[in-house]
């Protein structure tokens, strides 16, 4: 009987240390062997609506084994959604004997784990590459860490904007192109849309845990960015409570949720909302607008998740306005992922050789096309096959100007789930907005410690 | 003699071997990492520091902590103790009375539930208490409204699910142990005039309580670690309505990536399984006695 008790109550504790035992079996990192033959572990994200990267790695081996005889390159897609992914890459890379020598890093993370020390130095390598150069200043900055070194090297970027449907807007009777210059613009429209038709979801914008750092990055940072107002303050290195513009960004979710102009607080909760917004709701008008990243068409165009062939003339984009329309006008949130290296490899010279690989010209640019990326590179961003991508290229890329990045501070993940709680909270009705903006300075409060708070 | 003895042992020592190695160093190891600060990222991941008892005494100021210890005590007693438990012995027993066919087509039924990988439990249950699921199809085609059960009563699917899931095995054990009740005891008390419920509660029961005993500690910890089919149906929401400790572990440990405290909660369980294995241990000695 006890063998089965503990093998049961034990299964959580026992995926920890699982990793930590097995790695003595399968030790697979870079070794370099009698003959000279020596083998790269590259570990990325693969998943039956990306696979725009496996794609690029396939490419890349063959390229990269082509002019290295004697090297293997072991390409180890893993398949999980952003967070799992994340806990998998960490778990692998607490051994040196199952830590991958290339990896697919999410530029949030970066400065965590280059404290963590799983992330090598790149600095040296990079001076001697010639492309890097053509990568702009911005995306340069994606992987630097608080030492000012630069650990990692970004694929692409994305941005956040209204996303449309024209023909939905056109019934209710309102011109487009469609372009608010304030938060009471938006609720002006998704009113018209309500009374012209009450089956349509007006303007929805994610919110609660269900949807994760989509409910920040594509909802809630639209709102409190453009508040004037804070999440982090980056010279003082503190976290901001109790500013004004945090409950009335909560204030502005709950008139959405109230008014029923979004979705149902039920439908809010459920992770999935998001494959019904592409999937479902935009293709069959059913939905007037929302907040998306730029990769909105690689859902759509040939070959994506949810294949539409409409989407082109259909949908349109919007930049997100501020809340009064005080500067700069609009908001947009990034992220983006990156290549790196692992700081335990047995063969830096060749994992950065791969890494410069599989993020050159070509490649790059079959990547920003096929995933719908915003290019890093110059070159790739100047490229005719890159603009005409989807006639969205131009209009999302100019928000460039306007983005933040999230604070990609190792307190974040935690800083975020409490704003997706305090969401949550709102929509559902358990909580007012200046209730729940409390109990989110008090979250904040007990995570980061008292000096590290900043009061508003 | 001794060397006899020792020799004995000798075919199962692999097993315990095994045992030690990937069991006991596995809870080991998250014991003694509940009492650092390891986490999956950042500093701590480099250079876990101790800091003896502080993630125990977070515990108790964490809102988290006592209501998903509230929620675990609450679904192993609802779906294990009550559940699987009561209609696993209601269904052996009517099993014993009815013809053939019938019990051998609801063993069947029961058993299909039991069969089935967990994850496929799971994504069974979830299509049928989704807001599209079978559950609200069935209401609608009668004329009513369905609920969205799995945000309104996210609990309660959860702990119909898991006695759906787990019947299966309680009702099995039960089988065995009627089919052990010597008919002549029975017998014997129903020509001395008792009813039906009288030589259930006075003869049956008593005469199977080490089975019942057994079946109550086997499943009690069975439910008390169930991740999977919490994790696919409600991922512990809403508003953390669902998370038992399992889920909270997992959350902690996992999604924020703070290994210390998200071991100190699966210890918190191992603890509670324990508990719970020693009362159900107590009760079985003191009915022999």
């Amino acid at each position: 009987m006890r063998p089965v008790k503990t093998m049961r109550s034990m299964k959580i504790v026992a995926a920890i240390a699982v990793a930590a035992i097995l790695a003595g079996v399968t030790s697979c990192s870079s070794t370099p062997d009698a003959a000279g033959k020596t083998t790269l572990k590259i570990v990325y994200q693969k998943t039956d609506a990306f696979t725009a990267l496996d794609a690029v790695m396939q490419d890349a081996k063959k390229e990269f084994e082509a002019a290295n005889s004697g090297v293997t390159v072991d390409l180890q897609p893993i398949q999980a959604n952003d967070d799992d992914y994340g806990t998998k890459l960490a778990l692998a890379q607490r051994s040196p004997d199952t830590a991958p020598d290339v990896f697919y890093e999410d530029t949030f993370k970066v400065r965590s784990d280059v404290d963590a020390g799983y992330l090598l130095k790149l600095d040296s390598y990079l001076g001697k590459w010639e492309d890097w150069a053509k990568f702009s200043e911005a995306a340069k900055a994606a992987g630097r860490a608080d030492d000012g070194g630069i650990y990692a090297v970004p694929l692409g970027t994305d941005t956040r904007a209204i996303w449309y449907n024209k023909a939905v807007l056109q019934k209710a009777g309102i011109a487009v192109p469609w372009q608010p210059e304030s938060w009471d613009d938006i609720l002006a429209m998704a009113r018209k849309v309500k009374a012209a038709d009450s089956t349509v979801i007006p303007f929805t914008m994610y919110a609660g845990k269900g949807t994760g750092e989509g409910t920040v990055m594509q909802s809630f940072y639209e709102l409190l960015y453009g508040t004037g107002s804070t999440l982090y303050d980056e010279d003082q290195r503190k976290w901001v409570v109790g500013s004004q513009g945090f409950t009335d960004s909560l204030a502005f979710l709950k008139t959405l949720y109230d008014e029923k102009l979004a979705v149902s607080p039920a439908e809010a909760l459920d992770a999935n909302v998001w494959k019904k917004v592409f999937g479902e709701w935009f293709p069959q008008g059913k939905l007037a607008a929302t907040v998306e990243g730029s990769y909105a068409p690689s859902f759509w165009k040939k070959g994506g998740a949810y294949e539409w062939a409409g989407y082109e003339q259909d949908m349109a984009v919007a930049a997100f306005p501020t809340q009064k329309g005080q500067e700069p006008g609009s908001v947009s949130m990034s992220g983006g992922w990156t290549l790196a290296v692992g700081a335990g490899t047995k063969s830096p010279d060749l994992s950065f050789q791969f890494l410069a690989t599989a993020l050159n010209k070509k490649n790059a640019l079959a990547y920003d096309i096929n995933n719908s990326q915003i290019a890093v590179r110059t070159d790739v961003a100047a490229e005719a096959g890159y603009l005409a991508a989807n006639p969205f290229v131009k209009d999302v890329s100019a928000l460039v100007d306007v983005t933040r990045y999230r604070p990609a501070t190792a307190d974040y993940p935690r800083i975020s789930t409490a704003v997706q709680v305090a969401t949550e909270s709102v929509i559902t009705g358990r909580q007012s907005p200046q209730e729940a903006a409390a109990e989110y300075d008090a979250t904040v409060r007990k995570l980061v410690g008292e000096d590290k708070v900043l009061q508003r | 003699m001794k060397i006899r003895r020792l020799s004995r042992l000798l075919p199962v020592a692999p097993a315990i071997l095994l045992l030690l190695v990937f069991l006991l160093a596995p809870v080991a190891w998250s014991f003694y990492a509940s009492f650092t600060d390891a986490a999956l990222t950042g500093k701590a991941a480099r250079e876990p520091q101790w800091v003896g008892a502080e993630n125990y005494v977070r515990m108790f100021t964490d809102d988290a902590f006592p209501m998903a210890t509230w929620l675990t005590v609450v679904f192993v007693a609802a779906s294990a103790v009550l559940g699987q438990n009561l209609l696993g012995l209601l269904i052996a027993l009517l099993m014993t009375r009815s013809r053939k066919t019938v019990s051998d087509w609801v063993g069947t039924a029961v058993v299909a539930a039991w069969v089935l990988p967990e994850i496929v439990a799971a994504f069974a249950a979830y299509a049928y208490f989704n807001r599209d699921g079978t559950l609200n199809q069935i209401l609608a085609a009668l004329g009513t409204h369905g609920l969205d059960w799995l945000y309104s009563f996210p609990l309660v699917a959860i702990i119909l699910a898991n006695t759906w899931r787990g019947t299966a095995f309680s009702m099995l054990v039960y089988r065995a142990a009627l089919g052990n009740v010597p008919r002549d005891v029975s017998e014997a008390a129903l020509m001395d005039g008792a009813r039906g419920w009288q030589r259930l509660t006075f003869i049956t029961l008593p005469l199977i309580r080490n089975s019942i005993a057994t079946n109550l500690m086997l499943i009690t910890l069975q439910t008390l670690a169930v991740f999977t089919l919490i994790w696919v149906m409600t991922a512990g929401g809403p508003a953390n309505a669902s998370t038992t400790l399992p889920v909270l572990a997992y959350q902690e440990a996992f999604k924020f990536g703070d290994i210390g405290y998200g071991t100190a909660v699966a210890s918190v369980l191992i603890l509670l399984g324990m508990v719970f294995g020693a009362v159900y241990v107590w009760l079985l000695r003191e009915r022999r006695a």
